[in-house]
């Protein structure tokens, strides 16, 4: 099991699986009518001797934006991929403890996946728009989960493109193959696909890394917009972009959420010294 | 001193490996050029029309009856009766093996699609003589075991090694993220499969299927030796037919150089030379289009 980096901590023994001494300040208790759409609790999680997640526990609340930052192989892809039960997809891998998605345990029982998934949708690094037509990748989602059919798949079609913004530019190009759109549309694209299946939840690994500062900017004028429908977690490397969209900020180091709290809090008063450190840029 | 040395040591290099890649254009043209010359005698005797399309192939009655459609329509019937058996089973295969399988079982079963393409066609044609043959005529209550049938059988045997593995690379090759992303957006491994793998890997299974053709239509030992080599135009696949390829094989030792007979033989040759160039030009345009994708 290599770390990708992180090998700077390795011979720290303060830094190790040893147990920890500041437990994080989570989950928050969140004011009057606000609910928390997905809890994990006690969340660990090995690849195979690894341990890639130790004992994270946090809550997202609903309609709003979580951003996760960390230094790169801390487990912020790990985590994220527990919330949608993605990692089953790769061998090896042992989960303990619960995350919970509107209050059911989703790791209870083998459960019904394709349903999760299509409640907790996902949207990757590399825009990853199928080899098949724009109206097509749309499609897709609704025509595997028999949703809709005929005229009225043509609308939710339109009703999703308009949702990411894409529908006046290319409603006339809905024939094309998607892999000819520019990166930021076919990202956007992929949003539309979670809208298409009507998500709830839309985890985001770093949907940005591909995209040029402009690009990066509508994108998250997007994710602003879609927060009145959707629940956002985000995973960046960005710290700027986690100030600038989210409402609530997680950070993790060494496979643990070292703190998690309201943005503004962890960006200007955080209470624990590694956090400190890392949004004053003094690692990672 | 040294160094001119070490030049005409680099030339002589270079010209040797010039001299191998060039090798195999020389071989190919020399061949066809051959070919060419030995088979275009033939028509002398009968019109290209007659010898594609007349139905009788007597070539050692007089005057000699030079009609290769009855073997035209034997190849093609066997051909075509082990692509029905083998491209679909073989797709079927590639996929359980590529996506289904567990890792143990996927190993093994890798090997034996190895160890199937190394059997020698005609320890192939034996089992199928000693055994096939004798099963088809009693089981399906045939005259005769020899059939059109048994060849398909046979060859399906020895395009389906080629046919997995193609298959097997092209649904490999279709992208991670295309998998992700469907899984991602609630789609069961079936579906995943059949809506975006297929579509993924389809050209490299056609080019598959493609090459699998080429790698029976040239096959003769095992066909021969099941067949029945009767050079009739077949009405059903039951019947014992005579392929181009077993033609020459079986006639070649025989036919009297310089005859119509021996001319026509190469002519065959020709027809399975174009045949065969036909359908590998086919599988490499499917194969490109699938790699610049
Ligand atoms: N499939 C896997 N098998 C084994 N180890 C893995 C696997 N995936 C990730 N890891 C390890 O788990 C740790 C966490 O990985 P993860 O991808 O979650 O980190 P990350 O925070 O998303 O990093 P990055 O910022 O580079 O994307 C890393 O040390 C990584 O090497
Ligand atoms: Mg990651």
């Amino acid at each position: 099991m290599n770390r990708k980096t992180g090998d700077m901590f390795a011979n720290s023994p303060e830094l190790g699986t040893c147990p920890r001494v500041l437990r994080p300040t989570n989950p928050p208790e969140f004011g009057d009518g606000e609910k928390v759409k997905i809890r994990a609790e006690n969340l660990n999680l090995w690849y195979g001797d690894f341990q890639a997640l130790i004992d994270v526990t946090m809550a997202v609340r609903e309609k709003s934006i979580t951003a996760l930052i960390g230094s790169s192989g801390c487990g912020k892809s790990t985590l994220l991929r527990c919330l949608n039960r993605m990692n089953d997809l790769i061998d090896d891998v042992r989960i303990e403890g619960s995350v919970r998605v509107d209050g059911r345990d989703i790791y209870a029982s083998a459960g019904d996946l394709p349903a999760l998934r299509k409640k907790v949708g996902m949207v990757f690094q590399r825009p990853n728009p199928f080899p098949l037509s724009i109206y097509e990748n749309v499609a897709f989602g609704p025509r595997v989960h028999h949703q809709a059919k005929g005229g009225e798949l043509d609308g939710l079609v339109e009703e999703s493109l308009r949702a990411v913004d894409l529908w006046d530019v290319l409603k006339d190009r809905l024939r094309e193959n998607a892999l000819k759109l520019s990166l930021e549309q076919k990202q956007r694209l992929c949003i539309a696909r979670l809208a298409a299946v009507k998500s709830e939840v839309v985890l985001m690994d770093e949907p940005c890394s591909a995209l040029d500062p402009y690009a990066t900017m509508k994108i998250e004028d997007l994710m602003r917009l879609l927060k009145a429908k959707f629940t956002i977690v985000i995973v960046t490397h960005n710290m700027q972009q986690a100030a600038r969209v989210s409402d609530e900020t997680g950070f993790m180091l060494l496979g643990e959420l070292v703190e998690f709290g309201a943005t503004t809090d962890i960006f200007t008063r955080p209470r624990d010294k590694r956090t400190e450190d890392y949004i004053t840029g003094r690692f990672g | 001193m040294k160094r001119s040395l070490r030049r005409a040591k680099e030339f002589a290099l270079e010209r040797l490996l010039f001299l191998s890649g060039t090798a195999s254009v020389v071989f190919v043209v020399l061949i066809f050029v051959f070919l060419l010359r030995e088979g275009a005698a033939v028509f002398g005797h009968v019109s290209l029309g007659h010898f594609l399309g007349a139905k009788f192939w007597y070539p050692i009655s007089s005057p000699a009856k030079l009609g290769i459609l009855p073997l035209i329509l034997g190849s093609l019937l066997v051909t075509a009766g082990a692509l029905a058996i083998a491209v679909p089973l073989g797709i079927a295969a590639a996929f359980y093996i590529a996506e289904v399988a567990p890792k143990r079982l996927r190993t093994v079963l890798k090997s034996c699609v190895e160890i199937l393409s190394a059997i020698p066609s005609v320890v192939l044609g034996f089992l199928g003589i000693t055994l096939l043959v004798p099963f088809l005529k009693n089981f399906l209550g045939l005259p005769t075991g020899l059939t059109a049938f048994s060849g398909s059988l046979m060859l399906a045997f020895m395009a389906m090694p080629t046919i997995i593995t193609i298959s097997e690379d092209a649904i490999n090759a279709v992208p991670r993220e295309y998998k992700e992303g469907a899984v991602a957006l609630g789609a069961t491994h079936w579906q995943t499969l059949v809506r975006v793998v297929i579509h993924g890997a389809f050209p490299g299974i056609i080019a598959a299927a493609m090459l699998g053709i080429g790698r029976v239509i040239g096959e003769t030992m095992a066909v021969m030796m099941v067949t029945g080599n009767a050079a009739v135009i077949p009405r059903t696949i039951f019947e014992p037919v005579r392929t181009l390829t077993a033609t020459i094989a079986a006639e070649m030792g025989e036919a009297a150089q310089g005859t119509p007979h021996y001319h026509a033989l190469f002519a065959v040759g020709i027809v399975l030379f174009l045949i065969s160039f036909a359908i590998n030009l086919t599988a490499d345009l499917f194969l490109n289009r699938g790699k610049k994708r």
